[in-house]
């Protein structure tokens, strides 16, 4: 048996080569042997087909020979891979030996469109990525391109923006949450998240005129100031969801079912996420305390007193505490916001960046002119690159920017949480049981938007 | 014998009629959600907009006991052909909803990796306009489905 491997392993590196060295890439690979021999039209037509599971770690053949394993495809439409993630399962009995996602069936496109957009168009391109979390792939596109532009913003506007992220966060945990028990069956937790999300979702939708993908932090500032009565609207929400997340403690913190699904379920431990760049909620369940608002602050953030909750497991239940303690952080760190919001401008006084004020525009040709000229040619960015992260609900949400000194980015590139966290997905589901991988899954929260972009 | 006192065709039609009925109270929506609308066809479904109050609250898994398709999001090219699978595998009668902007005709992002609408795919009988629609938007565009089917303009 070995020795037939070594034969077609050997075969492949031919083949691959083109010479007798063997390569030490498809030697080191389990792959290569089983599953590359195959002609290139048909190791496709069987990838798709889903009749095979390629994976760099090679399978231990102790465990099981292969005739007793199966193979099991989920995705890419099914309803528990929050969105269009499509995974391979490796079977023996119902024991995950190997898994492997596949992605890219939600692949937009988004950074080659961010290349034909201006800067004052990015937010309205990469708002959509990440579509649970719009405010934050605002916020770190705006923040590349300013520290390109070299500005200050005015303290208001900062702190517009901060008020809107940790909304956004509260907002998207609850999502988790609630997709998180309709996963494993706690289906009213579904009901209630998005229930709760409405009232912070109709804030947004009063202050930027949407209720996702709102294009309202901008390069410069925030798009528009905070709607008259802001202050009710933010008190209307600290006010009605607090209580209602004692009901959520009440409804899974010790409920047997939701504890039996969850304890030591989908474990990684903090080694492993390390080396896999794995960052948010599933990083600090493992027991480190990394926490981009606390590591490299951003918008005034260090100004604020919050927490950062840490786990001790790395299981599936660990991430949801976490879940749950940074929602109640992120509340008061809104509180505390809220109560210490600056007056003055929203947006930056630099008119090189900024359209003039609307009244200008209606007594000065100027100012018309100047808002014609920033709407449709853009403004200019000085020629660089600069990357900048923050910590979305996810994890470290980084924006790399290039600018040739032109209107519109050279290149746009988002390191996007999900996408590396997914890679610890065969990790967590390796040798456990398949029922759990709805449970591994959602606990990871991923958004395929943010993967595929 | 006697003269028949109805016009012929009266079974018939009322027959449609209850038919039209049938298909509107119980139209179940597969699940096939693919990116931001698939968030707002969630909270259409969830507590606050309440999409059972159409009889409509059961999203089927398996598109072999679903009546409706709503393409909820952006459609890229390598989710194209699992898009005619679902919609080849639902049994007749069947109807199409495209949600949203990019659904309807690729939104915003003319590029090389997404479908410029989806009716290059399958038939669509309702374009719900938006980026994204808000529940109040899908919702209408499900109750104008459920009207041009009692009509019998889209009867099946």
């Amino acid at each position: 048996m070995t020795d037939q491997k070594n034969r077609d392993k050997h075969k492949v590196d031919l083949w691959l080569t083109g010479t007798e060295e063997p390569s030490w890439l498809v030697e080191g690979t389990d792959e290569g042997a089983q599953k590359m021999a195959l002609h290139e039209t048909e190791r496709r037509r069987a990838d798709q087909e889903g009749l095979s599971v390629g994976d760099d770690r090679v399978l231990d053949e102790e465990i099981a020979p292969d005739d007793e394993l199966m193979i099991v495809n989920m995705g890419p439409q099914h309803p528990s891979t929050h969105g269009v993630l499509r995974v391979h399962i490796e079977l023996e009995g119902e024991i995950i030996r190997r898994s492997k996602p596949i992605i890219g069936y939600l692949h937009t496109g988004m950074e080659k469109t961010g290349e034909d957009l201006t800067w004052l168009q990015g937010p309205t391109n990469v708002t959509r990525m990440d579509y649970l979390a719009p405010f934050h792939n605002e916020l770190v596109f705006s923040l590349a391109v300013e520290k390109l532009l070299g500005i200050d913003l005015p303290p208001r506007a900062e702190a517009i923006r901060l008020l809107m992220t940790e909304l956004n966060r509260v907002s998207s945990h609850l999502v988790a949450l609630a997709t998180n028990g309709m996963d494993i069956g706690a289906l009213s937790m579904m009901l209630y998240g998005f229930r709760d999300r409405e009232r912070i979702l109709a804030f947004f939708e009063k202050t930027t005129g949407l209720r996702m993908n709102h294009n309202y932090i901008r390069p410069g500032g925030v798009a528009a100031d905070l709607p008259p009565g802001w202050q009710e609207d933010i008190e209307f929400i600290l006010d009605k969801i607090p209580p209602r997340m004692y009901e959520y403690e009440d409804l899974l913190k010790a409920n047997p079912i939701w504890l039996g699904r969850t304890r030591d379920v989908g474990v990684i431990t903090l080694e492993e996420c390390l080396a896999l760049s794995v960052t948010g909620p599933t990083l600090r369940a493992a027991g480190s305390d990394w926490d981009l608002r606390k590591v490299f602050p951003y918008s005034g953030i260090e100004n604020f007193q919050f927490e950062v909750p840490v786990g001790e497991h790395g299981d599936v239940y660990d991430r949801y505490r976490i879940r749950v303690e940074e929602i109640w952080q992120s509340l008061s760190l809104v509180r505390q916001i809220a109560e210490s919001m600056p007056d003055g401008d929203y947006k930056t006084d630099d008119r090189k960046v900024a359209p003039p004020p609307r009244a200008r525009i209606d007594e000065s040709m100027e100012a018309l002119i100047h808002h014609f000229k920033i709407y449709t040619e853009g403004f200019q960015v000085p020629e660089g690159e600069a990357y900048v992260a923050i910590e979305s609900p996810r994890g470290e949400l980084g924006a790399y920017v290039v600018s040739d000194g032109g209107a519109k980015p050279l290149r746009m590139h988002m390191r996007t949480p999900s996408f590396a966290n997914l890679q610890a997905l065969p990790v967590m589901m390796a040798d456990s049981l398949i029922a759990d991988t709805v449970a591994t899954i959602a606990s990871l929260d991923p958004v395929l938007g943010d993967v595929d972009r | 014998m006697a003269t028949p006192t109805n016009p012929p065709g009266f079974l018939l039609a009322n027959l449609d009629k209850v038919r039209h009925w049938a298909q509107t109270r119980s139209m179940f929506p597969v699940t096939f959600g693919l990116a931001c609308c698939a968030i707002e066809m969630m909270a259409t479904g969830a507590g606050h907009y309440d999409l059972a109050r159409f009889g409509m609250e059961v999203f089927r898994a398996s598109p072999r006991q679903a009546d409706l398709m709503i393409v909820a999001g952006r459609l890229s090219q390598k989710m194209a052909p699992v898009l005619r699978q679902v919609y080849d595998q639902m049994p007749e009668p069947k109807w199409v909803i495209s949600m949203g902007a990019c659904a309807s005709t690729g939104g915003m992002f003319n590029n090389y990796a997404l479908v410029q609408g989806v009716d290059q795919i399958v038939p669509v009988d309702i374009y719900i306009p938006g980026c994204p629609p808000g529940p109040q938007s899908l919702m209408h565009g499900i109750l104008t489905l459920h009207d041009k089917i009692m009509s019998g303009e889209l009867a099946r």
